[in-house]
């Protein structure tokens, strides 16, 4: 029997890491990605406790996260091209002037 | 009867090995068939020279793969190189487990569907398997894609990276007209499970009509999983990731001995998949004439289902013999607004249909 | 028993990945570790019982989302990420026992309080499409159907970012 705290503390973990990428990383599409991680996090949490409720309503949360994830990749992945166009480089601390 | 760990692990393995060997021989003898076929196309022969007909002809390429020099090009990236062909393989040969292939047999004792994750329901002794095989079969052909934009990535070459871009990019428009091609087919099933698809694809309208999805008002549905399909297995006419014309041979340019072997095998073995999920969905899967004597009665619904998977495997063929390659263009233009439409519209009316008789 | 060990062994897979997420240089080196993430993390979703989200988490994530993520870095060509010199010094110097300290207490908190320790037992209750799907399209249609405009907006926005200015 697994209890529930180790679920969560699997989901925690992710979640840490997650930010820990988005504070340490410079390369903007691996930015991104620690986000993803940070998504995935939370949904561990979500199924656990759905599981855990017996209800089914935390998985319909984690369909609406992932549809969300999705959109913001597209959208996400777009800026990054557009930006990549006009600066030539992928690094967050050399995107810093408002002018082209 | 149910069945103890020790038996079910055994009946495990041995359809495991039995799967493994069919499909790599099938594999084989689609390319012998390939070559055969278009060379008649052309008006060619055809191998001829190694056995009856060139019969052999598998065996020899397969030697010669073998003992070829495995060449690794300088400036790759070694890791990835060489994960690449092994992930296209293993996706490829992975969704296999998920088929069923015939009904219950009853062997030496022991009943087992002939499919590799298929259990036994002991309460109704009818064949069972994971509840969500379809979804399960799209998610690895979906992780396909990896092999392919790795391998191009990783060679470090112009051609690679340019075959790898376009396929993944025709890889995931075309799994979108794929997928809703199937929604039609849940629908009228109401149940994801490939097994109990095929159960209820069983018998005849009077008596000579069968009842086939395709005959369901599925037929719109058939045609475009098969363009979809033609397009995922990256095969004439939207062969663009490898056009050898334009590309040298796509993402696999860099590629020499065994780890090509790996890619050539596992585009044969996505299009036995894509042709097995096929007849599964469309065509009834197993279901024909059964006579005979019992040993007949169980072998019978396999060899039904190998005559659809030849039969697809003929389709391709003839497809390549006869088409020219799309435009890159025409081939996106294709799948987002003929064939996405289409499945959406399939969707629509099979809904509406549904409905209104319940 | 089972479940415990298969529950450890991805339970592992996903640390693993997730620090070498962090700890690799190149953008395709650490996609490819948040795919084995993403896949050892539907493992443990199909622990829970819940398969339908875990065959989703497959197609969606790992299948199309992290296609997209590959398919970028491959057509802007990015390599190696450069290190900047201008790390802030209370960072450094607060970083290692503020993340200890968070960690310690998170830990506390999760395996000491609430419902925490109520065990997860396999097999008995499934996240089937068809409870999922009832639930989708009865009590969260409205949320449903907003998901499927932000959908459409978010494709709108890319086509306009990603084309070229004239």
């Amino acid at each position: 029997m697994v209890p529930l705290s180790w679920y969560l503390l699997l989901s925690a973990f992710l979640f840490a890491s997650g930010v820990a990428g988005f504070l340490i990383r410079r390369n903007i599409i691996t930015i991104f990605m620690s986000i993803e991680l940070m998504l995935n996090g939370v949904n561990l949490a979500f199924i656990a406790f759905a599981t855990v409720r017996h209800s089914l309503n935390g998985n319909v949360f984690v369909f609406f996260v992932m549809v969300v994830a999705a959109a913001e990749a597209a959208v996400g992945l777009a800026i990054i091209i557009a930006v990549y166009r006009t600066r030539e480089t992928l690094n967050v601390d050399r995107v810093n002037l408002l002018k082209l | 009867m149910p069945m103890n760990a020790g038996t079910f692990i055994l009946v495990a393995v041995v359809k495991i090995v039995i799967a493994v060997f069919v499909l790599l021989t099938a594999c084989a003898y689609t390319v012998w068939l390939e070559r055969k076929v278009v060379g008649h196309i052309q008006n060619r022969w055809g191998p001829t020279r190694v056995g009856p007909f060139g019969l052999l002809q598998p065996l020899a390429d397969g030697l010669k793969f073998i003992l070829k020099e495995d060449l690794t090009p300088p400036y790759v990236n070694r890791t990835i190189y060489i994960l690449a062909p092994m992930l296209a393989l293993t996706m490829a040969l992975t969704s296999i487990a998920l088929i069923p292939v015939g009904p219950v047999i009853h062997a030496f004792g022991i009943s087992t569907p002939i499919q590799i994750t298929g259990v036994v329901n002991s309460a109704t002794g009818r064949g069972a398997d994971i509840n969500i095989g379809l979804l399960i079969i799209l998610g690895i052909t979906s992780l396909g894609v990896y092999g392919i934009a790795l391998a191009g990535w990783s060679s470090n070459s112009k051609y690679s990276l340019l075959g790898a871009l376009r396929a993944s990019a025709q890889m995931v428009s075309y799994e979108i007209a794929l997928g809703l091609s199937l929604v039609g087919v849940l629908i009228l099933s109401g149940t994801f499970s490939l097994h109990a698809i095929v159960e209820m694809q069983q018998g005849t309208w009077f008596g000579f009509i069968p009842k086939w999805n395709i005959f369901r008002g599925q037929i719109f549905a058939f045609f475009i999983y098969l363009m979809a399909a033609f397009a995922e297995t990256n095969r004439v006419p939207f062969d663009l990731p490898e056009a050898e014309s334009e590309l040298v041979a796509g993402y696999h340019t860099e590629y020499s001995a065994m780890k090509f072997a790996m890619f050539f095998v596992a585009e044969y073995a996505n299009m036995i998949t894509v042709a097995c999920l096929a007849s599964i969905l469309f065509l009834g899967g197993w279901s024909g004439p059964v006579f005979g004597p019992a040993i007949l009665q169980a072998l019978l619904p396999v060899f039904w289902f190998a005559l659809r998977i030849v039969f697809f495997m003929f389709v391709y063929i003839w497809v390549r013999g006869t088409l020219p390659r799309f435009r890159y263009d025409q081939l996106m233009g294709f799948g987002w607004k003929f064939l996405f439409p289409l499945a959406l519209a399939n969707i629509l009316i099979t809904a509406l249909v549904v409905a209104w008789r319940a | 028993m089972l479940e415990t060990v298969l529950f450890l062994i991805f339970a592992a897979i996903c640390v693993g990945g997730a620090i070498n997420l962090l700890a690799q240089k190149h953008p395709i080196s650490s996609a490819l570790s948040l795919i084995v993430v993403m896949g050892s993390l539907a493992m443990v979703y199909l622990l829970l019982g819940a398969e339908f989200v875990a065959a989703v988490q497959i197609i969606i994530y790992a299948g199309a989302i992290m296609v997209l993520f590959v398919f970028v870095i491959m057509l802007l060509n990015a390599g190696e990420e450069e290190r900047s010199a201008t790390g802030s010094r209370v960072a450094m110097v607060l970083g290692v026992p503020g993340l200890l300290a968070a960690a310690v207490t998170t830990g506390w908190v999760l395996t000491r309080h609430g419902p925490a320790s109520t065990p997860v037992v396999l097999g008995e209750f499934h996240g089937s499409a068809h409870a999922i799907g009832r639930l989708l399209f009865h009590e969260f249609l409205l949320p449903f159907e907003v998901t499927s405009v932000l959908i459409l907006v978010a494709i709108m926005g890319a086509v306009v970012l990603a084309r070229r200015g004239e």
